[in-house]
């Protein structure tokens, strides 16, 4: 034993043999009591303040969430709203109102929120062209947009099911009978724009075919500065969702009557779905209160386990 | 061919646990697949007509309305595949690639490196590693595993006086064990333990003393006592008895001398390795052994008469062998003088009943002294002698031939009875002490593996006598213990035999359930005849149920068959790990079947090695391989599968959850280069650094306390209890990743620029989340870190920053929706990161607050010691290390620690005794 003990000194300054040897200098934190007291705490004022500090913005965030899918079906067609929203000939203007409960701040952001409506389906997901949407006319790559690929042998621009169901609700906002002006350029990404919708790929043969989907998109604008599209193809995670329509970039003052004149065009009532329009200022992000709740929560638990853990310490000391 | 076993594939017990596992995550993968394909054409028939946007009027079939059942089918399928992360293939990848990095260190391991043989411990294979760290029962071989198969001459008493002052090891240890103990006891009662302390000091043995005359030392030959040695012996009082002794040690014997050319020594071909000693210890004492003939031995006699050397024949009139029946061996030799001699040496009992009434002169002194060596785990001898008349013997000896040259069945009963009628009458001359030579550092070893909490069969080919004295030098025996012998009588009929055994072992189990003494200990010795009955299907549970309640078991004289049967009997009727250990070729049956094989690589070729799973060059080593190797190996695979399970359920469970959002589609949230490098590059590397390099203590804090090894064997860390609770941590990862991601943004805008999240956001949020969480949990089960893992841990994490940022970077067409990600969308939302962290703690909260309350109100053995070492209490309060130390000893009833205890106690005992006897004559002085 000693001649080997000899020999693992000799060679104890050599990196190598220690890590063969297994002794690496190491450090080994053990969880004393005062540490986990200390590092409960520590959690507990991190996530309590933070969190306090998210739930009063999000409480600060105004947010007006309208649905209208129902309130804008006319009282005769309520019994059978899908006839109703699949007869071109009926006209879907429709407005409604609201006040504002609170001064919001410039930008504020207007959305429109579906539920109920799988855009996360996987053979949705899956039904679109990257390299179409990007070069335009080309026979090859679109399979992957069926069921919605060509009209009369010629591919649809763009193709799939995505931009073939593009939502096409309008909302015009009306304050003290002056237009609101919504302004609906830069709501999509900025990589989107720029990389992956071409600037010379025009949608001329879109919704040409005999079953109609969702919206039409101005033939002689190219894609990249079709927004609206853009944003409905960023599919949802979910099957509810929200997806940015325009900013209005004035300032509204509290008990301003805003009224929104909307074109209810889009089918939701087959499958029973939703729609609600959101206005909505910002601070980090939208209205969150979860967010802030979550961080109070943990870092609560974190102190009472600090404490409880204190108590028991005290009492039962080893 | 007979003693041939087949090659067994050896699977450790925890591979063997993980198959479970892997069923159960099967059919959870099997439930969650129905469920989900239940539910994917559940919404394919009623939900799908609706949704226009998906065109169900041109549906190919996976998606058709009308055949709901084809759907359901064809997405089982994809849902086995999406779901296929729950059963961690990589897992069998990442074992492999530590068992072999773990086998690695043991083959680096300086302090399993012989450095006289060059030879280095050596993992033959590696899926046994964790296997070391469970073992229960270990059986060895004794010759050249135990033992070098080597005597030494130790000590003798001649004429009731005993000679050879060099303690064994056993009295060595229990001397200073003794002065410690009373040193602390001192500090309470300083007068009292003065005087105890004398006494002791009279009962214990002179201790050696080594290292002040260094001689060098003599083969077989460890005797010290300037009396005995260079001729001194004639000064001694009986002169007479010690020349006696010594021409019985030359004459009394059947070797053959050869002379060494160099040296001008002899050497001694003995038939035992005792007779060598004795040689050999004769020459010492001036008898030097030079020639033999057919009917002569010559004796070479230095200090007898004037100094000269004078050479002696003794005619060898008639030589009664030894036989384990017999138990002596008897020389009639005639002297120069004409004297005739009858010189007998053998078991001490056997002589004490053949010595004549003016033979016992040296009786009691002798027999104290044979007490003291037999304790001292010396083999004994007793040797007497008897004076012949020339007539007494010619009569004798014309029976004697008769006997001989008769034939028939009874020639050796009726030998055996004519011996008898010579072999008595006998003079007591006194008694040798020879050390069967242990392997360097085995007692101490098997003392360490005993307070570890293992169990030693050894499994010898050799004599029961010889097994019993190397019982008592590796402390497996000890007096005090009770022996229960199961033996056979010869020629009786089957049944008769079976019968006598079944009584012998039914009486062994009673006598061990009667037993009340705490510190009683039991031993089983049994030799080979009677275990091949043993082993017999009907008794061999019985059997077993008696050897499981002993401390410790001897097989002597057993076959390798047998050897490989008993191996087989305690791994299947126990259940528990085995270890068979042996160097020979008569070894291989019994490291083939037992769970793990050692070999040893020493003299006897390679057989066992190359049957074995592992090799190392010396039993001691063995320790090491065991209580740190096995011991970390264990936890490091046990802990590793476990975080593996969490880990695959944690990120499995996410895709099941957002599968069940797209109406059970099989649409997956994450990108597909993420899922891919999950298991390759984000989660593997710490997952595998725990698996090599983690380290509960240190190890030499592993052999301090040994305690820490049971762990393994009650299989502590990959328990169900355990496992279930992994997976219950990983579910709820899995819930709060998921649930918070969504809760937060599945509607809101997580911007300042009022973007809201899509796919590919919330995946890359998400996925960030368990990149984060994954990695910080592993980091919280190790306790051990070197840069390595540090590096390993952090890189980790980084490394999913650095992929998403360049997969970013890549042109769209190969990144799709990933494209600038990270810069563009996701690196200046705050919330992002806020989230990250939020989850991140989310997931670990229950694990650290279910940890510091077990550390702190139900710690488990290395949690203290972690604890006692970080707080380097170790250096401050050295008696509470020490007292630490005690009490991580494992209630053991063999060793020589447990032997010492044994020893202390009788001599307190005595103690007692002496003092009490001691106080009653002081208080009642005679007058």
């Amino acid at each position: 034993m000693t001649d080997t003990d000899r020999g693992t000194q000799r060679d104890r300054h050599s990196a190598f043999s220690l890590f063969t040897q297994q002794s690496l200098p190491a450090c080994k934190p053990v969880l004393t009591p005062e540490w986990v007291i200390m590092t409960f705490l520590f959690i507990g004022f991190i996530f309590i303040p933070v969190g306090l500090v998210t739930l009063r913005a999000s409480h600060s965030v105004v947010e007006i969430v309208e649905r209208y899918d129902i309130g804008c079906v006319p009282e005769p067609f309520r019994i059978d709203k899908v006839s109703y929203i699949q007869d071109d000939s009926i006209p879907k203007n429709c407005s409604l109102s609201f006040k504002v409960p609170k001064y919001m701040k410039a930008p504020i952001y207007i959305y429109y929120q579906l539920d109920n409506y799988y855009q996360n389906h996987r053979r949705y997901v899956k039904s679109r062209s990257d390299k179409q949407l990007l070069h335009g006319q080309n026979e090859h790559g679109i399979s992957s947009c069926q069921p919605v690929e060509v009209n009369n042998d010629r591919p649809i621009i763009p193709c799939g099911l995505i931009a073939w169901s593009l939502f096409n609700d309008t909302f015009t906002f009306i304050r003290n009978r002056a237009e609101l002006k919504v302004n609906r350029k830069n709501i999509a990404w900025k990589s989107d724009r720029g990389h992956k919708f071409g600037k010379n790929v025009y949608p001329f043969n879109f919704q040409n075919g005999t079953l109609i989907g969702g919206g039409k998109l101005n033939p002689t604008i190219p894609l990249s500065d079709q927004e609206d599209l853009i944003v409905w193809m960023r599919t949802s995670a979910l099957p509810s969702f929200r997806k940015l329509y325009g900013r209005i970039e004035k300032d509204l003052d509290v008990d301003d009557v805003v009224v929104v004149h909307l074109m209810n065009n889009y089918n939701t009532y087959s499958f029973g779905g939703k729609k609600k329009l959101v206005v909505g200022a910002n601070w980090l992000g939208g209205k969150n209160d979860f967010l802030g709740l979550a961080y109070v929560f943990i870092g609560s638990s974190s102190v009472t386990i600090a404490v409880v853990f204190t108590l028991l310490h005290l009492l039962s000391p080893r | 061919m007979q003693n041939s076993t087949k090659s067994p594939s050896k699977r450790s017990r925890i591979e063997k646990k993980m198959d479970y596992i892997i069923y159960v995550l099967f059919s959870l993968l099997l439930v969650i697949s129905l469920i989900s394909s239940l539910g994917f054409a559940l919404k394919t028939k009623f939900h799908m007509p609706n949704w226009w946007y998906m065109r169900p009027d041109d549906t190919e079939q996976f998606y058709n309305p009308k055949e709901p059942f084809i759907s359901g089918l064809s997405h089982l399928v994809t849902a086995l595949i999406l779901y296929g992360y729950l059963i961690p293939i990589s897992l069998y990848v990442s074992i492999e690639v530590v068992k072999v990095l773990q086998a690695s260190f043991i083959n680096q391991d300086l302090q399993m490196y012989d450095d006289d043989t060059g030879i280095p411990a050596q993992a033959r294979t590696s899926n046994l590693n964790e296997e070391l760290g469970q073992v229960d029962t270990i059986l060895s071989d004794k010759t050249g595993t135990l033992t070098c198969n080597q005597m030494d001459f130790l000590k003798c008493s001649i004429a009731g006086t005993a000679y050879g002052v060099r303690a064994s090891e056993v009295e060595r240890a229990a001397a200073q064990q003794m002065a410690n103990d009373l040193e602390q006891d001192g500090r309470q009662s300083s007068v009292s333990s003065k005087r105890s302390k004398q006494d002791i000091e009279l009962e214990t043995v002179v201790t050696s003393k080594d290292g002040k005359d260094n001689k060098p030392p003599i083969k077989f030959f460890s005797f010290e006592d300037d009396r005995m040695t260079e001729g001194n012996w004639r000064k001694e009082p009986n002169v007479d008895m010690i020349i006696l002794f010594c021409r019985i040690l030359a004459v009394c014997h059947t070797a053959i001398p050869e002379l060494n050319e160099e040296t001008g020594t002899y050497t001694y071909e003995a038939e035992s390795p005792d007779e060598g000693a004795f040689l050999v210890a004769a020459r010492e004492f001036g008898f030097e052994f030079f020639k033999r003939t057919q009917t002569s031995v010559f004796v070479r006699e230095r200090y007898i008469g004037s100094g000269q050397t004078t050479e002696r024949e003794y005619k060898i009139l008639n030589l009664l062998e030894f036989t384990s029946k017999r138990k002596r061996m008897t020389v009639i030799v005639r002297d120069e003088e004409g004297q005739i001699i009858l010189m007998c040496k053998g078991a001490d009992s056997i002589i004490f009943d053949r010595l004549a009434k003016k033979g016992k002169t040296y009786l009691e002194d002798t027999t104290k002294h044979l007490n003291i060596y037999g304790e001292a785990g010396l083999r004994t001898l007793a040797l007497a002698y008897r004076k012949l008349e020339e007539s007494e013997y010619s009569a004798w000896n014309n029976e004697f031939q008769k006997a001989k040259t008769s034939i028939g069945a009874d020639r050796d009963t009726n030998l055996e009875k004519v011996a008898e009628m010579m072999e008595k009458e006998l003079t007591l001359v006194g008694a040798t002490a020879v050390e069967d030579k242990l392997q360097k550092g085995v007692p101490q070893c098997i003392d360490k593996l005993a307070q570890a909490g293992l169990k030693l069969w050894v499994l010898t080919g050799d004599k029961m006598e010889t097994a019993i004295n190397i019982g008592f030098a590796c402390s497996l025996l000890r007096e005090g213990m009770k022996q229960i012998c199961i033996t056979t009588l010869d020629s009786e009929s089957k049944e008769a035999i079976k019968e006598n055994i079944l009584t012998q072992v039914n009486n062994g189990s009673q006598m061990i359930k009667l037993e009340k003494d705490p510190y009683a200990a039991f031993a089983l010795i049994i030799d080979g005849k009677t275990l091949a009955y043993a082993l017999e299907e009907d008794m061999k549970l019985l059997f077993l149920g008696l050897a499981v309640d002993c401390a410790s078991v001897i097989c002597c004289r057993v076959s390798p068959k047998q050897k490989a049967l008993v191996t087989r009997l305690v791994k299947e009727g126990t259940g528990k790990v085995t270890l068979g250990i042996g160097d020979g070729a008569n070894d291989v049956g019994m490291i083939q079947e037992a769970d793990i094989g050692v070999g040893i690589s020493g003299v006897e070729g390679m057989q066992a090695v190359m049957a074995s799973d592992f090799s190392v060059s010396q039993f001691r080593f063995l320790e090491r391989l065991l209580v740190v190797h096995g011991h970390w190996c264990y936890k490091r695979i046990a802990q590793m599968v476990c975080y593996f399970f969490y880990k695959n359920i944690a990120f499995g469970l996410t895709l099941f959850y957002f599968e069940a959002f797209t109406g059970f589609s099989g649409q997956s949230v994450y990108d597909d280069w993420y899922m891919i490098l999950f298991n390759v590059v984000l989660t593997s590397l710490p997952v595998i650094s725990l698996g090599v390099f983690e380290q509960d203590v240190s190890s030499d804090v592993c052999l301090e306390f040994p305690t820490l090894y049971q762990q393994g064997p009650r299989n502590l860390f990959f328990d169900w209890y355990r496992i279930l609770g992994w997976m219950g941590n990983g579910l709820y990862s899995s819930l709060v990743i998921f649930s918070l991601n969504i809760v937060i943004f599945y509607d809101q805008a997580y911007r300042v620029e009022g973007q809201t999240t899509d796919m590919s956001i919330l995946g890359t949020i998400m996925f960030t989340c368990i990149i984060c969480a994954l990695n910080f949990q592993v980091s919280l089960i190790m306790t051990h870190y070197t840069w390595m893992q540090h590096v390993l841990i952090w890189f980790s994490i980084v490394a999913w920053f650095i992929f998403l940022f360049i997969y970013g970077m890549l042109p769209p067409k190969i990144s799709h929706s990933a494209y600038q990600i990270l810069t563009e969308a996701l690196a200046s939302a705050p919330v992002y990161w806020i989230t990250t962290l939020l989850v991140t703690i989310a997931c670990t909260l229950p694990y650290l607050a279910h940890m510091s309350l077990q550390r702190c109100f139900n710690p488990m053995d290395h949690h203290v010691i972690q604890e006692i070492k970080y707080l380097k209490k170790d250096v401050s309060d050295q008696v509470m290390w020490r007292r630490e130390k005690t009490k991580a000893r494992e209630k053991t009833k063999i060793g020589f620690t447990a032997r010492v205890d044994a020893l202390i106690r009788s001599l307190r005992g005595k103690l007692n005794k002496k003092t009490h006897s001691i106080e009653s004559n002081k208080s009642y002085p005679p007058s």
